[in-house]
């Protein structure tokens, strides 16, 4: 058997790992809280950010954590203008068209990263990549235990956002009752692309946050992807605080089931929970409103 | 169904099985078969997705049930590849039922019904990938030995005509879906499902047949590939890549319509082999030519390329009186 110890420490990079899970699942549950979409092209949105985050690091030689700063807004923008003038227009307001250009975008996203970067592992290393720090008899690597904090620190951002501004307000409102917000003066389709925009932005962040100890490769983002949207399914479609604690709980489960399965088979217990959770209670743990 | 039901299926099938006495070249034959095999895989998609109005984003899990089930069955329990042929689309009928039958009763719908489905592919991948029995990473080579008793022919011709005959028995097997009071069952669920239990449609097990009809087919879509290509891996089985093959033919081709799959899967991979020729070495060009399409098949032809031709059609025979179909398009 395994020492506690080992448990311990597979238990508490799980964690760390999840806080990643959990800053890409926030950008997702908040598309899908507000926009009522299951974007599919959020993996290849977030491949796209970590070869930003590559390129910077590569041909710029900016460190990945500063990178994230000009990514930010850069993502944003992509973000609303996806939104605003491709998804949108093409989707006719219709759930089903909504799933299919989102499918349609990601595949051309990653199709492009592919003829630019051709199908090519890339890493980056940095002095910290591998540094680790000791926590009594614990040892935790640097760059995850950084991870942990700034998912954190976002999702608080994002609460605020959401609940302090008037920006928050509109999105609320828009989520809550579309037609309403319309009549009272909100400008709907901007409000779904700022939306969209900073789901995107969210990745942003994974992205710097993943880079120092991931690589890269055009097609990662669907291995992240069906983790996001596990995350987002038990967490409860649309809730900030599920994404974040879904997001732990299946980095735990994931690290735990490869300790205890092997590699290979460590992403089942994750799929399983997935696959349960939308049979027996598809509003999510925390999505009692849903 | 009537001769006008077959008329337009039996001419279509005897001038593509003409082709092979026109075209002899190896590559062209490939690519015929290829695409005829996806078009009998997406044509079971269309089963349930077109008339069911269920979009399913894991079909894989059927094509890799068809494809792994007959290569077991000759390389580890010696069955003739016909028998493996047979049960295969059994056991894709089975596992769309069990999978149906899951998600179903738990009244999954939608986006939701897509998630469940993809995730189901996923664990079969990775279930694959790991097994013993499917032989792992390192796939499954099904053993050369050609003879007509085999299923392995030495003029590929042969194979292209099997799997015509096999899209065309499809074919004919939708037209009467679509003509019998089951079809009638099924778009009553997929307009609307409440409705259609008011009326006193069982929609549980209208919607668990359309399934196990779907999976069956491209059930055999997969086993003819394992087949035609004698190799079987986990991800070309259960790879995401055959999901969205099996769903982008029928919805670029027109999705609830008989032959949308095959009018879709034409255009599809001959829209990506121009784009290979003009663009030459970049990986993934024909992938960014699919993606593009669907996006552009969504925003502008929701009917596919058959509900753009039906539009002209109905544009060129009545200017003067505006039905209520052109309204209803116009509305959208």
């Amino acid at each position: 058997m395994y020492s506690p110890q080992i448990i311990l420490e597979a238990a508490l990079n799980g964690l760390m790992t999840g806080a990643v899970y959990a800053l890409i699942a926030l950008g997702l549950t908040l598309i899908y809280g507000v926009l009522h979409i299951i974007n599919f092209a959020h993996g290849a949105l977030l491949t796209c950010a970590m070869f930003a985050v590559w390129v910077a690091w590569a041909w710029l030689g900016i460190d990945p954590y500063l990178a994230i700063l000009p990514l930010v807004p850069l993502m944003f923008a992509l973000g609303y203008g996806l939104q605003r003038f491709v998804i949108g227009p093409a989707s006719h307001g219709d759930d089903g068209n909504i799933l299919l250009v989102t499918l349609g975008l990601s595949i051309v996203l990653e199709n492009v990263l592919l003829a630019v970067f051709q199908s090519d592992t890339r890493t980056l290393d940095t002095d910290y990549s591998f540094q680790v720090v000791a926590l009594g008899p614990l040892l935790l690597s640097y760059p995850r235990l950084i991870g942990l904090g700034v998912a954190v620190v976002v999702t608080g951002l994002l609460w605020l956002v959401l609940n302090r501004t008037d920006t928050g307000k509109a999105i609320r409102a828009v989520a809550k009752e579309k037609l309403g917000a319309n009549l009272v003066g909100i400008d709907v389709p901007h409000v779904y692309a700022v939306t969209f925009g900073l789901g995107c932005a969210c990745l942003a962040v994974a992205a710097g946050l993943l880079m120092p100890t991931f690589y890269v490769n055009p097609r990662i983002g669907g291995a992240f992807v069906l983790v996001a949207f596990t995350v987002v399914v038990l967490g409860g479609m649309g809730s900030l605080p599920g994404a974040l604690l879904g997001g732990l709980f299946i980095g735990v489960v994931e690290s735990l089931c490869g300790l205890f399965l092997g590699d290979s088979l460590g992403q089942i217990g994750i799929f399983l929970i997935f696959i349960a959770v939308l049979l027996v209670r598809p509003t999510g743990l925390f999505g009692a409103k849903a | 169904m009537t001769a006008r039901d077959l008329i337009p299926i039996a001419v279509l099938t005897v001038l593509a099985a003409l082709l092979p006495l026109v075209v002899t070249s190896s590559p062209v034959l490939n690519f015929l078969v290829f695409m005829l095999i996806v078009a009998l895989g997406a044509q079971g998609w269309n089963i349930l997705g077109g008339f069911g109005g269920q979009f399913s984003f894991g079909h894989a899990a059927f094509f890799g049930t068809g494809a792994y089930v007959t290569a077991i069955l000759q390389l580890r329990f010696g069955v003739n590849a016909w028998a493996g042929l047979v049960l295969a689309t059994l056991a894709g009928a089975a596992v769309g039922w069990a999978i149906g039958f899951l998600s179903f009763r738990s009244g999954l719908r939608g986006s939701y019904f897509a998630l469940v489905t993809l995730a189901f592919a996923e664990v079969f991948r990775i279930l694959a990938n790991a097994a013993s029995v499917t032989g792992g990473a390192a796939g499954l080579l099904i053993k050369l030995d050609v003879h007509p008793a085999n299923l392995q022919f030495g003029d590929r011709a042969v194979f292209y005509w099997l799997v015509l005959a096999l899209v065309a028995a499809v074919l004919l097997l939708t037209r009467w879906i679509q003509r019998s009071r089951f079809g009638a069952q099924l778009v009553a669920v997929r307009e609307n499902e409440d409705a259609a239990k008011a009326l006193g449609v069982n929609s549980l097990t209208v919607k668990l047949r359309a399934i196990a009809l779907s999976g069956g087919v491209t059930a055999l879509s997969g086993c003819l590939y394992a087949q035609y290509f004698l190799y079987v891996d986990a991800n070309i089985a259960y790879g995401s890549w055959i999901s969205v093959e099996l769903l982008l033919a029928p919805i670029i081709g027109g999705v609830g319509t008989v032959f949308g799959p095959v009018v879709g899967a034409l255009t599809l991979h001959g829209l990506g082999e121009v784009a290979k020729q003009f663009a030459g070495r970049i990986p993934g060009i024909d992938l960014i030519v699919f993606g593009g399409v669907l996006v552009l098949a969504v925003a502008f032809a929701r009917g596919g390329i058959l509900g753009l031709l039906e539009r002209v059609r109905d544009r060129g025979r009545g200017m003067m009186a505006r039905g209520p179909k052109e309204v209803s398009h116009a509305d959208r």
